[in-house]
Formats: C-alpha cells, sequence, structure tokens
C-alpha cells in the first residue's frame, strides 16, 4: 500500500508552548483516520500542520510524495491536492454557493467557466445541495454551509481531505447530515483524516483510530482497539468523560 | 403651592414652549424682512444664476469630486496594501506618507500642487483636472487608507485560511477574498470621505479657473460680487446639500445593510 501521508517528529511550537512534541504517523492511501483526544491535546494543530497552514517547527510532512516541509516546495500547488474542511465553515461570505465552489477551480486550476460550474454542480449534487446552488452563504443552516464547504473542497479533485472538527459548530440535529456526507466520501475510497469528537462516527467509519493528548500519539489503532479496548490508561480516563459524560458514580 | 412631580414638569415643559413662541414672536415682528430677503434670497439674482449653476457649478464640483475620489482611493489601497506588507520600508512609507498628509490643512497641498509643481519642474504646466486630480486624490487618500486598512483587517481569518488551502495564492486571495469583502465592510466610511472630498474640491478656487471651469463654491463667490446680495452663497449652498444630503442617506442605507452580513458566519 502507498502511502497518501507521512509524517515525521513534528513539533510546533507557539512561542514557549510546545502544542506538538514528536509526531510520527502514516496514512495510507483510501484510509480514513479519525483523531480524537481531549481539546488542548494539538490534534487541531497537527491537522494544520498537515497542510502547513501552521508552519511546523521541525519534522517532516510528506503528502503524496511531495514533501511540503520542504522550503522550496510549491506550497500552493501542493495545498491544490490537499482539501480542507473547518470547523467554522468558513464559506467565502463575497460569493454565492456556485461562486464559492468555482473561485479556486477558475484563479487556480484555470478551468473554463462552464467546466467549473459543471464540477460545482457535481459536488453540490454529492452533497445534497443542488437546489441552493445560487444562494448566498448568509441563507444556509450550519449543516448545509458545512456541505457546501466539503464540495468546495471536492470541486479541486482532491487526494486527501483533512476535516478539523466539522461538527463541532453545529446543532445537535444538523450533525446527522454532515457525517452522513462524509460517511458516503470514505465509502467512495477517499483519503481522510478527521479530527472530531464523534465517536461513533470514528467508530463505524474510521480504519485506524489516532488517541493524542499532551502533543502525543498516546495510542494508535483500529477503533475497535483505542475505542473499544484501550490499552493506556490517559485514553480510558478520555473515553470514560467522552461516552458518559453526566459522570455516573458507579457506587450509585 | 405643593406640585406634585408631574405637575412640575408639565408646567416646565410648557414654559420651553412658551419661551420659544416668544423668541420667534418678537423676532419676525423686529425684523426687516424686505431687507433680509434681498440680502439673503433676491429671486431675481438666484433665477439669474440658473441654468450655469447646475450646468457648469454644479457639474464642475461632480467631475472634480469624482477625479480626486478615482486617484484617492486608487492611491489609498496601494498604500493600504503597504501599511500591511511584510517589508518594512513598506510599512514606514505608508505610514509616514498618511501622517504627513493627514497633518496638513488640504489647502497647503492645492497650494504645492498648484504653484510648486510648475516651480520645482519648470516648464510642466499640470493641466487643471490632472493638477485637481492630484491635490484632491493626494489629500483624500491618506484618509481613505487608514480607512480600507482597517477594512482588509477586519476580514476574519479563516477567509484567508478557506482560500489558501484551496491553493489560491496570497495574491489571488487578497484580490478575489479579501479586498471585496473589506470594500463592503468600509463602504459606510468611505461614503463619508466621499462627502468630505465633495466639499474640499471647493478648493479648486486656488488653482485659477476660466468661467467653464468654475466650480460651486467659485462660482457662487463671482455670483456674489455682481449680486450686492447673499443669495448666490446660499444657492450655492444648497447645490452642495443636493450632492451630500443623498451620499449621507446613501451612507446610513448601507451601513445598515452590510454591518451584518459580513462576518457574521464564523
Amino acid at each position: 500500500m502507498t502511502n497518501a501521508v507521512q509524517i515525521i517528529d513534528l513539533h510546533k511550537s507557539f512561542g514557549p508552548l510546545e502544542v506538538l512534541r514528536g509526531i510520527d504517523a502514516e496514512v495510507a492511501t483510501g484510509e480514513v483516520v479519525c483523531v480524537i483526544g481531549p481539546s488542548g491535546s494539538g490534534k487541531s494543530t497537527l491537522l494544520r500542520c498537515i497542510n502547513t497552514l501552521e508552519q511546523p517547527t521541525s519534522g517532516k510532512v510528506v503528502v503524496g510524495g511531495v514533501e511540503l516541509t520542504d522550503p522550496d516546495v510549491n506550497i500552493d500547488a501542493a495545498r491544490r491536492r490537499i482539501g480542507m474542511v473547518f470547523q467554522g465553515f468558513n464559506l467565502f461570505a463575497n460569493l454565492t454557493v456556485l461562486g464559492n465552489l468555482t473561485i479556486a477551480q477558475r484563479k487556480v486550476l484555470r478551468r473554463k467557466k462552464e467546466a467549473a460550474e459543471k464540477v460545482a454542480r457535481e459536488n453540490l449534487d454529492k452533497v445534497g445541495l443542488a437546489d441552493k446552488i445560487h444562494a448566498h452563504p448568509s441563507q444556509l443552516s450550519g449543516g448545509q454551509m458545512q456541505r457546501v464547504a466539503i464540495a468546495r473542497a471536492l470541486s479541486m479533485d482532491p487526494e486527501l481531505m483533512l476535516f478539523d472538527e466539522p461538527t463541532s459548530a453545529l446543532d445537535p440535529e444538523l450533525v446527522g447530515e454532515v457525517l452522513g456526507v462524509m460517511r458516503r466520501l470514505a465509502d467512495d475510497g477517499m483519503t481522510m483524516i478527521v479530527v472530531t469528537h464523534e465517536m461513533q462516527f470514528a467508530r463505524e467509519v474510521a480504519d485506524r483510530v489516532l488517541f493524542m493528548d499532551g502533543g502525543v500519539v498516546v495510542e494508535a489503532g483500529p477503533p475497535a482497539d483505542v475505542i473499544g479496548n484501550p490499552t493506556q490508561e490517559r485514553t480510558r480516563t478520555f473515553l470514560a468523560r467522552v461516552l458518559d459524560p453526566v459522570h455516573r458514580d458507579p457506587t450509585d | 403651592m405643593a406640585m406634585s412631580r408631574r405637575q412640575r414638569a408639565r408646567v416646565i415643559r410648557g414654559a420651553q414652549y412658551a419661551i420659544l413662541v416668544l423668541v420667534v414672536v418678537v423676532v419676525a415682528l423686529n425684523t426687516n424682512w424686505q431687507r433680509i430677503r434681498a440680502a439673503f434670497f433676491d429671486l431675481d439674482v438666484a433665477r439669474g444664476m440658473f441654468p450655469e449653476v447646475i450646468t457648469i457649478a454644479l457639474k464642475n464640483t461632480v467631475v472634480y469630486t469624482a477625479l480626486g475620489f478615482a486617484f484617492g482611493l486608487g492611491l489609498a489601497l496601494v498604500l493600504a496594501l503597504m501599511r500591511l506588507s511584510s517589508v518594512g520600508p513598506y510599512r514606514w512609507l505608508s505610514r509616514g506618507y498618511i501622517e504627513f498628509f493627514r497633518g496638513l490643512p488640504a489647502l497647503l497641498v492645492f497650494v504645492a500642487v498648484g504653484s510648486g509643481v510648475p516651480l520645482a519642474f519648470p516648464g510642466t504646466i499640470l493641466n487643471r483636472y490632472v493638477a485637481l486630480m492630484l491635490a484632491l486624490g493626494i489629500v483624500s487618500a491618506a484618509y481613505m487608507a487608514e480607512v480600507i486598512r482597517a477594512g482588509i483587517q477586519a476580514v476574519p481569518r479563516g477567509q484567508v485560511e478557506a482560500a489558501r488551502s484551496l491553493g489560491m495564492s496570497p495574491a489571488k486571495t487578497m484580490i478575489w477574498i479579501v479586498i471585496p469583502q473589506a470594500f463592503r465592510i468600509v463602504l459606510p466610511p468611505l461614503t463619508n470621505d466621499l462627502v468630505l472630498l465633495t466639499k474640499d474640491s471647493s478648493l479648486a478656487l486656488f488653482l485659477g479657473s476660466s468661467i467653464n471651469q468654475q466650480e460651486l463654491t467659485q462660482f457662487g463667490r463671482q455670483a456674489l460680487n455682481q449680486a450686492r446680495s447673499l443669495t448666490p452663497v446660499l444657492v450655492a449652498g444648497l447645490c452642495y446639500l443636493i450632492i451630500t444630503i443623498p451620499l449621507s442617506i446613501l451612507s446610513n442605507r448601507l451601513e445598515r445593510r452590510y454591518g451584518r452580513g459580513v462576518g457574521a458566519q464564523g
């Protein structure tokens, strides 16, 4: 199996604060990896270091054979092949849904207007929002905005998709529609790295789960192991909190 | 006599109205309306100003303002981008320019452009329109640059990150994503600058002009000399209001419309 992503001894500090303390990880082509862990564990930073929205302090990130941490790399060319979905959607507020999906295709990939719109329509169809093509982002619900954001990333024909807590900003009843789209994407064979708090999604969709805490990967493996039968104490403590948030006292 | 709070309030309000009415009546009775009318609003003098006050003066004011605004806006955008540049000297230059021209009276800049340029570069005679465009643009750019810079910085960081993550270069991100949103944010304060500029166009007076090049203030002043009545000034003033009041209303409208839109979504 070829590796879509290779991360070697990745470190990232913000001033004196060391957020990532040496991460080594690999993601195979077509694999879905979920990254879980408490807030402040560095999982979002790890994701943002993969497309170098955050510049790593040291270490290597290789995506599709291209080293993104090489100072001479054409970073814009490399990012074209890496889709990213943000917690806060970040749809372009000055453009319609169609504009959001076509602007990078046209300005970066230099696709013709008709070709870009065709790709946009296909991807909107994929996320079930074909009827919103001329809507303005402010007219959409959070779930719809996130699905448009996914379609926008897909319109660049990425080899890898990064999801940074894509459902954390959503009302609970809107989470399902976004996870549904992501699940279909995974079924279609997309290589995905998903930072998430949705344990059920990780359990069912992920090929592998990374549990991070304190800037390191504490435990990694199939979801059945990491979530179902964790070996590390820290993982167990975290999962107990997440899976039983009301803290039932066992002695009750 | 004891009054309740409410009664006292009513008496005080009644007294305020009474004083107002009294003053109006006294002024109205003791004024020589004939003379006032002759001095401030002589219909014949006013009529005599038409149609030139519109076809020449108002038109020129609008043309000068538009020229100055166009040049100023372009220069302001460049200055704002320089101000945000990662290259130190660009930032200092822009900062220096802004502080310098914001601190000077606009009149001084007009004098400098009008008399200074021919002195400094012998043989160059600036076309009047070019001179006006330069002078008005140079001054207004200093104000608008800061407004535009603030607008650019007000565009949420996530917009830039989303654009960059799609492979857009910093320049493309700026042109297609940040600047369009920044302009929506700064449209109201920019309209305000346009109102100020409209009035500053009256400084064209100091660049000298033939009859056909006169704008409102010059036109009014010249008519004043002939009429021995303040009417021309009043008419010229009203003409300014024809331009500036709609602009102010537009500015308020835009503020209400765009005030929320941008930046509302995370």
